[in-house]
């Protein structure tokens, strides 16, 4: 947090330091901000006046603040790359991008930042372009505020909201994407800090990351993306307090964990995923206190897990609790709230007397035979998952918790 | 009116009707005579179309019967043990069958339903009904259509001899207006006024077809009673 | 023929049995809905119900009736009316008021509360499961002579549809898990109707994400227009297949 002040202040102190402002508009000094950024010289501000701006690509290598009014237009015609930047402290600010190029060769986007240290993108409106915000190689960089809307049909076709690659030490916060091949897409990104965004409707995935470790997740909004969720080979990751929501249809996680571990993921919502939480691999992370609710599959855990702890977390109304593929369980889920367990509680310490079971015998039967899925919720299903629970034959024998509260946590 | 050519019929490995040949025609009043198990209901119910033949022809009106439904009209049938609807009344019984029936060419003959006194009870339910009310209301639907053939099965089996007389009545009456009416009994007493010729039956085989006059010049017998012991008793010695 | 079928419905409503399963049905449906704080999960609890007392009701009423109609079919046959004419108004008595019944005792409630598209899909295949299972019950009644064999084979019919055939199809899946067989599990589902409705109803809900998950199979085959179509092609094909054979048997049955 004190790195946050302390680079905040000294942004402020860089746009209201010795700087001049060059001004960009109809009658003003400068008629394309190009012609602006070129005259400027570092620590100086180019303020442009509303207008539609047509300038192909504009490219800022120095340390300036360029910053709209009334959000004027730049527009790349579907064919540019709108603003390009590799510079230390630069400042993009208040406007309106929209019709970026598309390339398939390279990416092109809106926002391009390249070899970049504390740069900045704040309150922009980008609209119909391929990638919204670009981070290659950069660090420090600020990524604040803007609404990031595309039209993506296609996976192959479309590119990333906020695409970083090889960066460390980011902010991404309060931004709104949608409509994106991936919502956010790291790879190679370090110690950074993703931070109230949401996410939303975007074709393949709400967030998206690999190799990017040691980085924080609190309080974003991952809905209604086409597959939901999906972050691969990293550790030590921390995910707080996020929300993975109606990720609904035929191969949609909340979350989809593949190679994760030494991580703590905690205080998340994951409301009406077909598969709420995916894990793969998995190892030595923390899952507590996060609210299942509403789910086709609450955890799918691949016997490929292990060292995982569940604990603290309210499970209610999913179709399935728990599924896994194999009869090896290595991983501890201790201590949770599931409102489909039928046990008593004669000591009243508000935890069930006899352990439950989250795995169901047809949760079993599906995993090893999805074509078992045209006997969904028939009456033969319903008297196996009965009989499996009074004894026990083919679901995972130790895959309990043994003490299972009585009470739904507060969370 | 009524051929029959040479039916059989089989339940299982019972033969019910092995090969029987009748022929009735108008004004005639026949007794259908023979044992328990001898197929007279079985030859009454494949009149009806109850029963389905396993070969042979019936013949009504020159018509074969196989499939049809319409010769049924000019049929009235009171059973052996008349069994309804248990919920309706009487008036629901009879208005139903008028209703099916519905046909406005036919005057309807309602004489029996007002002297077996039914009109009496006509809001009782079948179900609460004794077995000799009950064969009231079979009694009068048979004969409520006015039709040209009556097929009574053992129709005085739990009467009172009140209604026994009163049914013995009207059979007198129709068999004056020319109808063909056949009857299965096992009171051989009171058929002697009625009938005027006689099939008796034994095993699904017609034994004989007689007028009765025949019959008892034949046994020298003055009640039918008699000459049909005598006849079953030389079938016995023979 | 609409005269018969007014006695046979007239007779049916005066049996107090069609009011119990009526009321029956609204105290189950009305009470779920209640209980339930969210009626979509209602919903899922009343489709068990749907699919397994339907058919139970439907199956065992219809063939206890035409055992008990026995003489009034007696009365009927020796009258001139066609044979056909009375088993197919006995067919349609019980069909309109065993669906009368479901309509009011649960398709009401339906639509009070959850009148979309799944909820008139439900509707739908109530209608058509309680029309197949009497259809199904006249072909046990018209092949048996013996109330309580008919009645026996009912209740063995209702047990194969709601539950032996599902055993047999998940012993067939262990049998041969090793080979692609949701093709194969579209097919024999057509091959009972409970199984069809309830793969319909599941379609139309949310969880129907859940059956495209393993495999798009169901969803492409079924979820289309196309696939209802055909399904309910299927379900009508129970009701007429049953009936047929049955009013077959029945024009040919010594009484």
């Amino acid at each position: 947090m004190s790195k946050l002040f302390i680079f905040t202040f000294l942004l402020l102190s860089s746009v209201f330091a010795q700087g001049n402002t060059l001004t960009v508009g109809r009658s003003k000094a400068f008629n394309t901000i190009q012609r602006a950024v070129d005259a400027a010289n570092a620590g100086d501000t180019v303020l442009v006046d509303y207008g539609i701006y047509k300038e192909r690509n504009i490219i800022i290598q120095k340390s300036i603040v360029l910053k709209g009014i009334g959000f004027p237009v730049l527009d790349g015609e579907n064919r540019f790359e709108i603003v390009s930047i590799s510079a230390n402290h630069a400042t993009v600010e208040g406007f309106k991008m929209q019709h970026s190029g598309r390339s398939e060769i390279r990416d092109i986007g809106a926002i391009m930042i390249y070899n970049s240290y504390k740069v900045s993108a704040f309150n922009n409106i980008l609209d119909d372009t391929n990638f919204g915000i670009y981070v290659q190689n950069s660090r420090n960089c600020t990524i604040k505020n803007n609404y990031i809307t595309s039209y993506g049909k296609s996976e192959v076709q479309s590119g990333n909201g906020i695409n970083c690659w090889k960066s460390d030490s980011l902010i991404i916060i309060g931004n709104r994407i949608k409509g994106h091949r991936d919502g956010i897409y790291f790879e190679f990104v370090t110690n950074s800090l993703v931070w109230r965004n949401i996410s939303t409707k975007n074709i393949r995935y709400g967030i998206h990351f690999m190799f990017s470790h040691h980085d924080t997740y609190i309080a974003n909004v991952f809905e209604e993306n086409e597959s939901g969720v999906a972050v691969m080979y990293t550790n030590h990751i921390r995910m707080y307090n996020n929300f993975f929501i109606n990720n609904w249809g035929d191969a949609a996680y909340g979350i989809l964990l593949k190679d994760i571990s030494d991580s703590d993921i905690s205080g998340n919502h994951f409301t009406k995923n077909t598969v709420a939480l995916h894990m793969e691999g998995c190892s030595r992370i923390n899952l507590y206190k996060n609210i299942f609710s509403n789910n086709g599959w609450a955890v799918k855990i691949q016997a490929s897990c292990d060292n995982n702890d569940f604990t603290k977390n309210n499970f209610t109304g999913n179709t399935f609790d728990i599924a896994t593929n194999g009869s090896l369980v290595l991983n501890t889920f201790n201590g949770n709230y599931w409102d489909k367990y039928e046990g008593y509680d004669l000591g009243h310490d508000h935890v069930g007397d006899v352990p439950y079971h989250p795995v169901s015998m047809y949760s079993m039967i599906i995993e090893s035979n999805p074509a078992a899925l045209m006997l969904f919720r028939s009456l033969i299903v319903t008297l196996l998952d009965k009989s499996e629970k009074i004894l026990p034959g083919i679901t995972p024998e130790n895959l309990q918790d043994k003490i299972p509260l009585m009470r739904r946590l507060s969370l | 009116m009524i051929v029959i050519d040479d039916i059989i019929k089989r339940f299982g490995s019972l033969r019910a009707l092995s090969g029987v040949s009748l022929t009735f025609s108008r004004g005639q009043c026949v007794a259908l005579l023979g044992p328990n198990g001898s197929g007279k209901t079985t030859l009454i119910k494949s009149i009806l179309g109850m029963v389905v033949p396993d070969s042979g022809t019936i013949n009504f009106n020159g018509q074969s019967i196989s499939d049809k439904w319409a010769y049924r009209e000019k049929l009235g049938y009171m059973p052996q043990i008349g069994r309804y609807p248990e919920n309706m009344t009487i008036t629901n019984v009879i208005n139903m069958m008028k209703d099916i029936r519905k046909d406005h060419k036919i005057k309807l003959d309602e004489e029996l339903i007002e002297s077996f006194g039914l009109n009496n009870m006509l809001q009782k339910k079948m179900r609460t009904l004794s077995g000799g009310t009950t064969q009231k209301v079979s009694a009068s639907l048979a004969f409520l259509f006015n039709p040209d053939v009556l097929i009574l099965d053992e129709p005085t089996a739990g009467l009172d001899p009140l209604a026994s007389e009163v049914l013995k009545q009207k059979i007198l009456k129709e068999k004056q207006n020319g109808k063909v009416i056949i009857i299965t009994s096992h009171v051989l007493s009171e058929l002697d006024d009625l009938i005027t010729e006689v099939v008796y039956m034994q095993e699904g085989s017609l034994i004989f077809h007689k007028k009765l006059a025949a019959l008892k010049e034949e046994t020298g017998e003055e009640k039918l009673s008699n000459a049909i012991t005598k006849i079953m008793k030389a079938n016995h010695h023979a | 023929m609409h005269k018969i079928f007014k006695y046979v419905v007239l007779d049916i409503v005066q049996n107090k049995i069609v009011l119990i399963y009526t009321l029956l049905l609204l105290v189950i449906s009305l009470s779920i809905f209640n209980l339930e704080d969210n009626s979509a999960k209602g919903l899922v609890s009343l489709l068990n119900i749907i699919l397994i007392i339907i058919p139970l009701i439907c199956i065992i009423f219809s063939t206890i009736y035409i055992y008990n109609s026995s003489e009034f079919i007696e009365l009927l046959v020796s009258q001139p009316v066609k044979r056909k004419t009375i088993w197919l108004s006995i067919f349609a008595g019980l069909s309109s008021s065993l669906s009368f019944a479901f309509f009011v005792g649960a398709g009401i409630p339906i639509l009070i509360y959850h009148a979309d598209a799944t909820g008139i899909m439900m509707i739908t295949t109530g209608l058509f499961l309680t029309v197949v299972f009497v259809s199904i019950a006249m072909l046990a009644a018209s092949k048996t002579r013996d109330k309580a064999k008919g009645i026996g084979l009912s209740i063995l019919l209702w047990l194969y549809f709601s539950l032996i055939f599902d055993a047999l199809v998940l012993f067939f899946l262990f049998q041969f898990q090793d080979y692609p067989l949701e093709r194969i599990m579209v097919f024999m589902s057509f091959l009972n109707p409970i199984d069809l409705s309830r793969i319909q109803i599941l379609l139309q809900m949310d969880i129907s994400a859940l059956m495209g998950y393993t495999g798009a199979v169901f969803r492409e085959f079924f979820g289309t227009n196309m696939g209802v179509l055909i399904s309910f092609i299927g379900l009508s094909c129970w009701i007429v297949v049953p009936l047929m054979i049955s009013l077959k048997t029945f024009n040919k049955k010594d009484l």
